[in-house]
């Protein structure tokens, strides 16, 4: 193209890269500052980690204090693991879930595949604290599934599923499935079935030529999938809080209350902080694939 | 890649979406229940739903929710699309991978991060220019980010999809840049546009733990509300509530799909006329 819009192109750069950068990636370094301040009863509530002495010196107040409590008090250590825990096995029931689906939808007749899609994507489109809510509906004491397994006799008690781990993966899984459909779909329906007639062709069984052919194809749907369930799932809030018990403590929660409950920002800071590192890895793996896949 | 399915794997996808859709249509159904007591069936009613009409507190967070979608997807809209064309249109600039990675990033953000550093810059900013004040501005502008990169996913891979040449052509016949991809490819792209403004809208609508954050003392919007009364238990207008708004959903999902299937057949078929 000829370069005659040469100006013009900061015009369309500028806007987008200067209100992400202010909204989303400096709040990072504010974060990341006030997670070394101290909690004080004042507005704001923690202390200035810079300040000007009355001789104009900077006066740098850096309290290590926040991330020594992290360490030290094993509520966090627990919450970090038990969430790390509950994502990970989340994210392999909903593959497991997710890929006999995904591949049923790309086999099947391309009339239906919109409607099937449409029908995946629905819940993706509904309110997700709304979701969660239906689900508590669904599985309390004396909900929709008790009732009816009452009513056959298939059980005498109700189960007790509100306010465990169950109930937890069940709101996860149920919640981020569609994330895990959608991305190995679109891997799935790109496959050329010339390859699997040429596997058949040259011998391979069915099973050999799924092993061998669709599975690697799909591979970047599963990578993708995979961290579209579980980075969220890790940091979940609204599961366990509405649906789990006491004991089911993940990090989000931890986070919230120290937030709102304890009012205690640089703590809450300092969380956030060793939250993300944690999800550092999984999230340049995720952003590698979605560009590649993007730029291909 | 068409062929039969075994059987097993239609099992999966019945049970799959057996499980997404009945909590839904379970609530639905609860919604219309008489009896204030979730588990006992009292016969038809829409009580429930006339009550919501006269729950103050309801309706006042309903109308900042509203407002607040309003705007918030407009702005991520115009910023999303602006990003969708520096992204697929100039393929070297200072600051490329920056907007690559901030438009991706939001998609895993755990929401409680983006909400706590959120809070954290609008804090610090008003202590330095004593602008934003926590509440609608704080809650658009929170809003506008994570779903600007919705929007750029969206129009970016329609805008890669379009056929460069009809712009070029346009250009050969004296249109300015700009003028051709205003009038050439902008209608190209636009069912990608209006749909990620409707999926803005709807994200903006159910957020809960961004705007919890951000919110500030004064301001609730709608999830805030429901999920306080939620936290308490099940209670019988918020089914009556959450039904309404999966209808409204519902509508602006198949409006958003209808415009995009119907726009990728006008195409299909201009593109069978044109090459006759």
């Amino acid at each position: 193209m000829k370069p005659t819009w040469r100006p013009g192109r900061w015009l369309i750069i500028l806007p987008p890269l200067i209100f992400l950068l202010v909204f989303f990636l400096i709040p990072f370094a504010f974060a990341f500052k006030i997670s070394f301040a101290e909690a004080a009863p004042h507005v704001p509530p923690f202390t200035d980690v810079f300040s000007f002495t009355p001789d104009h010196h900077l006066r740098l107040a850096l309290s290590l204090g926040n991330y020594r409590y992290l360490l030290t008090d094993e509520v966090y250590g627990v919450a970090y693991l038990y969430s790390l825990r509950t994502a990970f096995f989340s994210t392999l029931i909903c593959l497991a879930l997710g890929y006999p689906m995904a591949y049923a939808i790309a086999r099947s007749p391309r009339s239906a595949q919109g409607l099937l899609l449409l029908i995946i994507m629905l819940p993706f489109w509904t309110s997700f604290l709304l979701r969660v809510y239906a689900l508590e509906g669904i599985i309390r004491d004396n909900g929709f599934l008790n009732t009816l397994l009452l009513h056959l006799g298939l059980i005498s008690h109700p189960l007790r599923i509100m306010r465990t781990s169950l109930a937890v993966y069940i709101g996860i899984v149920y919640s981020y499935l569609p994330f895990m459909v959608l991305p190995l779909f679109a891997t799935l329906e790109k496959l050329d079935p010339l390859l699997l007639e040429a596997a058949a062709d040259l011998g391979s069984t069915p099973r050999r030529a799924f092993v061998d052919i669709t599975l690697p194809l799909s591979l970047p749907g599963v990578i993708a999938g995979s961290m579209l369930v579980f980075i969220p799932a890790v940091g979940e809030f609204v599961i366990p809080s509405l649906l789990g018990g006491p004991n089911n403590l993940m990090i989000g929660r931890v986070l919230w209350d120290e937030f709102f409950g304890n009012h205690d920002w640089p703590v809450a800071s300092a969380v956030a902080i060793g939250f993300l590192l944690l999800l550092a890895g999984p999230i340049a793996i995720y952003q590698y694939y979605s560009v590649r896949q993007l730029e291909a | 890649m068409e062929q039969r399915s075994p059987a097993a794997l239609l099992t999966v996808l019945f049970f799959g979406i057996a499980m997404l859709s009945l909590p839904i249509l379970v609530l639905i159904g609860y919604s219309f229940n008489a009896s204030p007591l979730v588990n006992v069936w009292g016969g038809f009613s829409t009580a429930w739903y006339g009550e919501l009409l006269h729950n103050r507190q309801l309706l006042q967070a309903a109308l900042l929710s509203l407002e607040v979608a309003l705007t918030a997807s407009t702005g991520a809209v115009l910023l999303g699309t602006l990003a969708a064309i520096a992204l697929v249109r100039f393929a070297r600039f200072r600051g490329r991978l920056l907007l690559t990675g901030m438009v991706n990033a939001p998609l895993v953000m755990p929401e409680i991060i983006t909400g706590i550093t959120q809070l954290l810059l609008f804090v610090s900013m008003v202590q330095l220019f004593s602008w934003p004040h926590r509440g609608f501005t704080t809650i658009v502008l929170s809003h506008i980010t994570f779903c600007t990169a919705y929007v750029t996913i969206t129009v970016q891979s329609r805008l890669q999809a379009a056929d460069r040449s009809l712009e070029e052509a346009a250009m050969d016949l004296g249109a300015s840049p700009a003028r051709a991809f205003l009038e050439v490819t902008l209608p190209i792209i636009s069912p990608a546009i209006i749909s990620s403004w409707l999926l803005c809208f709807t994200l903006s609508l159910d957020d809960l733990v961004i705007s919890s954050f951000v919110a500030g003392p004064g301001a609730s919007t709608l999830p805030m509300v429901i999920y306080s009364k939620v936290k308490l238990g099940v209670s019988p207008d918020i089914n009556a509530l959450a039904s309404l708004i999966v209808c409204a959903v519902g509508v602006c999902i198949i409006t958003a799909g209808y415009l995009m299937t119907r726009s990728d057949r006008r195409r299909a078929r201009e593109v069978q006329l044109a090459g006759r």
